[in-house]
């Protein structure tokens, strides 16, 4: 996020973590470990997706890697599956080293994960499973970008995904009640409170960058009467490299610390910020790598929450935020969970005029951040910058209708947007829906 | 020729018809049992209701955003995907097999029917060439393996269709057209043609998946 590439460069990329994990590669490693994978941990699905897909291109057009990048066909769903797992599936992994350099590369900078093509395949193929299946083999070879390696390093070392000390979190806390307290009297942000109804949790980059944002969600808890608390111990972190890194075993770690945190708290639901790749860690992915069908405590995204406090008229609108604002939908959270209405609601509730991207709601085009591809960190920044080219089109176009702001409910997303916005020199301010639900609400005088 | 037309119509045919039921039922079955013990979420997360919702969807000409999207594609697969079906299953000439074998009234469809249907069939897959070599995605996801399920396909409804009208040497294209339509019949369990078998599974999964638990659409 914001680091400056060192030139535009988007092929030949250097990465430490590919290039010397490929170069510690041996051909009977790489087929043992990739049979031990498709054997033990794949299945029907794998089998039934490599021998349903007709090679028709009817996905290619869902992938804004494809749009982007002049229809080039190895960017289309399809093809980044020709570039893996039909090779590895042929072959029975007997592939080279270089082979799996490649397809590293692929499956963590060349794919979000997004899952849009699932909804242009006739079959419903789940192209997302076939490239996180294909970044367990690649996290079980050491074969992952550094940058993204690191913050799942950080994950099993800390439990969050930024090296924040215990001491720290607990620090960041005090400090942002302390801000908030000075313009809201006797503002508290609760911790350890047993009992409460909401456990509020939040993604590591939170307390490390946009502290903010912890004040921001404060000061709405407050003013909307929540009866919250937030935890002092690990388990704070609702985010989730290992996911992406194809660290099935640390996802679930991760997963059971927060909902054993919650539990430990006895509180009736967990709300979390405005995080798109946590969300699918709690709601779709972590929960089942421990076993549980669904989330064990009920989890409640940033959007629905505030959908639920202006429904119940919890929070009040002083005046309505008065710049043209458009909204990105975030694929976690709208094709994940369907929020989208929800957002809208709530945008309406807090915006005088609100203008559509198109396409949008389900159907809306990826950040190119997510699927932890922004955090594969600045050797690959570019790359995702000149691969999102629809976006920066979907946003001018927006832009040309006097769009002045675009509001992103997600973290990963922001830092995509931010930069494309940059690049194409868009000239639009970005936003956190929270970010303007701060701004406009009544708060005590 | 009578010897052959006896052995390809007799035994030949019960053969291609035990492959191909025997081969989808092994198929179907095999592949169950695998999911149920290293796939479990499909059977977890399997929603008959939101299943059928998916797969309805699917199956409406123009009714997704991407059959919208490709307007002509969309108009010749499901021409072709029906074509293919109903020419052999209603055949005049087929039906009068199940009356002759095994004295079952089965409907038909008119001749002249038929015979648009298998020129849509034969057209079809001449489109779908064409498309694999020109457009450059399908060209890059094309081996030699797509290209012969086409011609497997098309062949025995071009030597149906010589047979019927009786052009030259239509006695030995009576006999290619059982040849290759039992080799089509016993491929499909076993080639990509299985994608007949598993559609309804591999879209109805993503389907409950979208439909029960992200709440959203995926069409």
């Amino acid at each position: 996020m914001g680091e400056p590439a060192s030139k535009i460069e988007v092929k030949n990329i250097k990465d430490i973590g590919l290039d010397e994990g490929a170069a510690r590669l041996t051909p009977e490693r790489i087929e043992k470990v990739i049979n031990e994978v498709i054997d033990n941990e794949t299945g029907a699905r794998l089998k039934v997706y490599v021998d349903t897909c007709v090679h028709c291109g009817l996905c290619s057009e869902a992938c804004h890697y494809y749009l982007s990048n002049d229809k080039n066909p190895v960017y289309a769903p399809a093809g980044k599956v020709k570039q893996t797992l039909w090779e590895i599936v042929e072959k029975k992994g007997k592939v080279s080293p270089d082979f799996i350099r490649r397809a590293a590369e692929l499956c963590y900078t060349e794919c979000n994960l997004c899952r849009r093509c699932a909804m242009y395949c006739p079959f419903g193929i789940d192209v997302a499973y076939m490239m996180l299946t294909m970044r367990r083999i690649c996290h079980k070879l050491g074969v992952i970008p550094q940058y993204i390696q690191d913050t799942a390093q950080s994950h099993s070392a800390t439990m969050n995904q930024m090296w924040v000390k215990e001491d720290e979190w607990i620090d960041t806390l005090f400090w942002q009640e302390e801000e908030a307290a000075e313009e809201i009297e006797n503002l508290r942000i609760p911790l350890e409170k047993e009992g409460a109804e909401v456990m509020y949790s939040v993604i590591g980059p939170e307390p490390k960058f946009r502290a903010q944002l912890i004040y921001q969600a404060a000061v709405i808890m407050d003013v909307a009467g929540v009866d919250w608390t937030m935890p002092a111990t690990p388990g704070w972190d609702n985010s989730d490299m290992a996911m992406y890194t194809g660290d099935n075993e640390m996802m679930g770690r991760l997963k059971k610390e927060h909902f054993e945190t919650a539990m430990r708290l006895k509180v009736k639901k967990i709300v979390m910020g405005e995080c798109g790749h946590a969300f699918r860690s709690v709601y779709d992915m972590g929960n089942r790598a421990v076993g549980w069908k669904m989330p064990p405590v009920q989890m409640v995204h940033a959007l629905e929450f505030y959908y639920d406090l202006f429904k119940a008229g919890k929070i009040k609108v002083k005046e309505k935020y008065d710049k043209p604002v458009t909204l990105h939908d975030p694929c976690n959270v709208i094709r994940g969970r369907g929020l989208h209405e929800m957002a809208r609601y709530v945008v309406n509730k807090v915006c005088e005029t609100f203008i559509e991207m198109t396409p949008n709601r389900e159907h809306n085009y990826c950040c190119c951040a997510g699927g932890g591809v922004i955090n594969c960190g600045p050797p690959f920044r570019d790359k995702r910058v000149y691969s999102n080219r629809v976006k920066a089109d979907q946003l001018a176009a927006t832009k040309k209708k006097g769009v002045e702001v675009c509001i992103a409910p997600c973290h990963n997303c922001h830092g995509g947007l931010e930069d494309i916005i940059h690049h194409y020199k868009l000239g639009m301010e970005l936003k956190f829906l929270g970010d303007i639900i701060y701004e406009v609400m009544e708060k005590p005088e | 020729m009578h010897t052959i037309y006896n052995f390809v119509s007799g035994p030949l045919a019960w053969l291609a018809f035990i492959i191909f039921i025997g081969g989808s039922i092994y198929k179907i079955v095999t592949m169950a049992k695998l999911a149920k013990k290293k796939d479990p979420s499909v059977y977890e997360y399997w929603d008959t209701g939101f299943a059928l919702r998916s797969i309805a969807v699917w199956s409406i000409p123009f009714a997704t955003v991407n059959w919208r999207k490709n307007p002509v594609m969309t108009l010749v697969t499901f021409a072709f995907h029906i074509s293919l079906i109903v020419v052999p299953l209603f055949l005049c000439a087929h039906a009068l097999l199940w009356k002759e074998v095994f004295d079952i009234n089965w409907w038909y469809i008119p001749n002249g029917l038929a015979d648009i249907m298998t020129l849509i069939v034969i057209g079809s897959c001449i489109f779908f060439a064409v498309r694999r070599s020109i457009r450059h995605d399908v060209k890059y996801l094309t081996s030699k393996s797509d290209y012969l399920i086409l011609l497997m396909v098309a062949a025995p409804f071009v030597t149906g269709f010589w047979a019927y009208h009786q052009f030259p040497a239509y006695r030995l294209m009576f006999i290619l057209h059982m040849l290759s339509g039992e080799f089509v019949l016993a491929a499909i369990p076993f080639t990509r043609l299985s994608h007949m078998l598993y559609a309804v599974f591999t879209r109805g999964y993503i389907g409950s998946e979208f439909g029960a638990v992200r709440h959203a659409r995926d069409w």
